[in-house]
């Protein structure tokens, strides 16, 4: 009863997030038919400041800063969305694997994953991103790659527990085979704790992007996305001009929402060990 | 004991042999070899080929593997592809810098995040707790490069404290680099500090939940007495951890940081030579990264065996 109340009557902090976050999809959606201007078009003087025309004034080279951030949350947002969705698929697939298939399997995919979490992400991404360049293609699949070796280690670790059930043990008797245990058996089981973990990683996958993107190597313009857009307009700050502050604004925005959403669905059904919040 | 330390030595070693062998497999083997990299669509097939047998591209993986790793253990991390200079000549004074920023930033860091972390603790629900919840949090939800900003509009362009972009010299004075420096490292104190105070906290409440804590309320004994001689003896070997650990995050972290502030560190370097596909200089900067990682993830584990009684005596 308790549950069901606590789902209806989200607290005010997760209805805020809820409220920004639709914006922002809203935002990516509709972009062209929101924004005032367009998402290249260069209408002002530099770094205007906020004004009735540009409300948060304009670029380094005089384009509308609203628009770019109504434009840029199709990429940023999009982006790191999907490389989530792939580094789950990768992960739980991986991770059920691991659980189910018996020890050999376990271990080599385990020791693998060791190996791979030995290289500080970033630095791994960077030195894949250098050889491949950063197309949205491979931007995309190295990230979900390399987040997914973390997914794993948390799906498996919830898999470990619910390949020991019962049902999971008549299901082997009746003779079914691995793939049947892992899609039927095992992954209806262990979804429900990876929801909130689904975005933390998404938080975690936002803000590297938004790195990346911020040096340089990430999304490439034409396309106008967050990190970059502070990139761009960097130097402003020194002469007092927040103009590198509004996109920056946009992304802390979006992941303390994630966040606060996600602390509510923590409060309602509790979270497994082997989780982490950071990093 | 000293067996489960040498253990744990030998498995960092094979780790850092581990992380050798990815970055040459990153960086060399996967398909789209270097010279097709560095060329770009333009080549030729014939200046490819005469590119790669200059760059040693016709000899077998493990061939240029071997080389490429005892020369690195010899002190000889190759030439830079862009400007034709050897890359350790480059990397030593900036890995100085990287040390210097980071080691500012964690002597900054460090207490702070304990201290906050216990008093966060041990007030859990109060208003301490609760604000030190709220801003950590906003400090983790945020992009570096956010907080840097907002520290260069205040602190830079409106007070005028400190530069907004730390060049350092060789022949800089300790005060003075401590001065230009103050930036970047208060960013980076910001960042690590968000995690180190959650975790402390986390490690903390976890002890505080421990029956024998329990015990020594029932007991009757102060709160004051309880928390000092029950609790925080045993919080020790988690902190720890917690702080080597963190460690190992804020070298990670400086590469943004650097290069916001143009700080010429290993980072900046690195996402130079990222940007230029100057291959010797990716492979040195994360040779030292990994490096880096693999040795605080080490000292962490045998600091958390040396602090941790229980866990000196396996079964």
């Amino acid at each position: 009863m308790a549950i069901q109340n606590s789902l209806k009557n989200p607290p005010i902090s997760a209805k805020i997030g809820m409220v920004i976050l639709v914006v922002f999809i809203f935002f990516a959606i509709f972009a062209p038919l929101i924004a005032p201007y367009g998402e290249a078009e260069s209408i002002g003087k530099t770094w205007a400041s906020p004004s009735a025309e540009f409300l948060l004034g304009t670029d380094n080279i005089g384009r509308d800063m609203l628009s770019r951030i109504i434009f840029g949350a199709r990429m940023t947002l999009g982006v790191a969305t999907a490389c989530t969705l792939l580094s789950f698929l990768i992960g739980i697939t991986m991770g059920l694997l691991a659980a189910v298939a018996g020890k050999a399997i376990d271990q080599i995919l385990s020791r693998f994953v060791d190996l791979m979490l030995s290289i500080p992400i970033l630095v791994f991404a960077l030195m894949i991103l250098s050889m491949f360049g950063s197309s949205l293609f491979t931007l995309i699949i190295t990230i979900g790659i390399l987040d997914s070796f973390r997914v794993f280690r948390l799906a498996r670790s919830i898999a470990i527990n619910i390949v020991v059930t019962e049902f999971v043990e008549v299901a082997r008797l009746r003779g079914e085979g691995l793939w049947w245990i892992m899609v039927r058996e095992v992954l209806p089981n262990a979804l429900p704790p990876m929801i909130a973990e689904f975005g933390l990683r998404f938080c975690f996958n936002f803000l590297f992007v938004a790195g990346l993107s911020f040096l340089g190597l990430g999304i490439q313009p034409p396309f106008a996305d967050w990190g970059g857009m502070v990139r761009e307009n960097g130097r402003a700050i020194a002469f007092g001009i927040p103009a590198p502050l509004w996109p920056a604004i946009a992304i802390g925005l979006t992941t303390i929402s994630v966040n606060m959403i996600v602390d509510w669905i923590l409060s309602i059904n509790a979270r497994p060990s082997g989780a982490s919040a950071e990093m | 004991m000293l067996r489960l330390i040498m253990t744990r030595v030998f498995l960092g070693c094979v780790t850092l042999f581990a992380v050798t062998l990815l970055i040459f497999a990153a960086t060399e083997i996967l398909p789209g070899d270097v010279a097709s990299a560095v060329l770009g669509q333009g080549a030729t097939p014939e200046t490819l080929a005469a590119f790669r047998i200059e760059l040693g591209l016709d000899r077998p993986a493990y061939v240029r593997y071997l080389e490429w790793l005892t020369n690195a253990l010899q002190g000889d991390l190759g030439i830079a592809m862009t400007n034709k200079r050897e890359v350790l000549a480059t990397i030593t004074p900036r890995l100085y810098n990287t040390l210097f920023l980071a080691g500012y930033a964690a002597a900054i860091a460090v207490p702070i995040a304990i201290i906050l972390g216990i008093i966060a603790a041990i007030n859990e629900g109060k208003w301490i707790d609760r604000a030190a919840n709220i801003l950590t949090l906003g400090a983790i939800s945020v992009p570096e490069f956010f907080i840097a900003y907002i520290l260069i509009l205040v602190f830079a362009t409106n007070l005028g404290w400190f530069p907004s972009l730390s060049t350092v010299y060789g022949d800089m004075g300790f005060w003075q680099k401590i001065h230009v420096v103050a930036l970047p490292a208060l960013t980076l104190t910001m960042l690590v500090m968000a995690h180190m105070l959650r975790m402390t906290r986390a490690s903390v409440l976890a002890i505080m939940s421990q029956p024998y804590i329990e015990m020594a309320f029932l007991k009757g004994l102060p709160r004051r007495r309880v928390i000092l001689r029950h609790a925080l003896p045993n919080a020790a070997a988690p902190i720890i951890s917690v702080v080597a650990l963190n460690l190992a995050y804020l070298i990670v972290g400086v590469v943004v940081i650097e290069v916001v502030f143009v700080y010429p560190g290993v980072g900046q370097y690195m996402v130079d030579g990222v940007s230029k596909r100057d291959l010797p200089v990716i492979q040195a900067c994360a040779l030292v990264f990994g490096g880096a990682f693999v040795l605080l993830n080490t000292i962490a584990d045998i600091l958390a065996i040396l602090v941790n009684p229980r866990l000196r005596h396996p079964r």
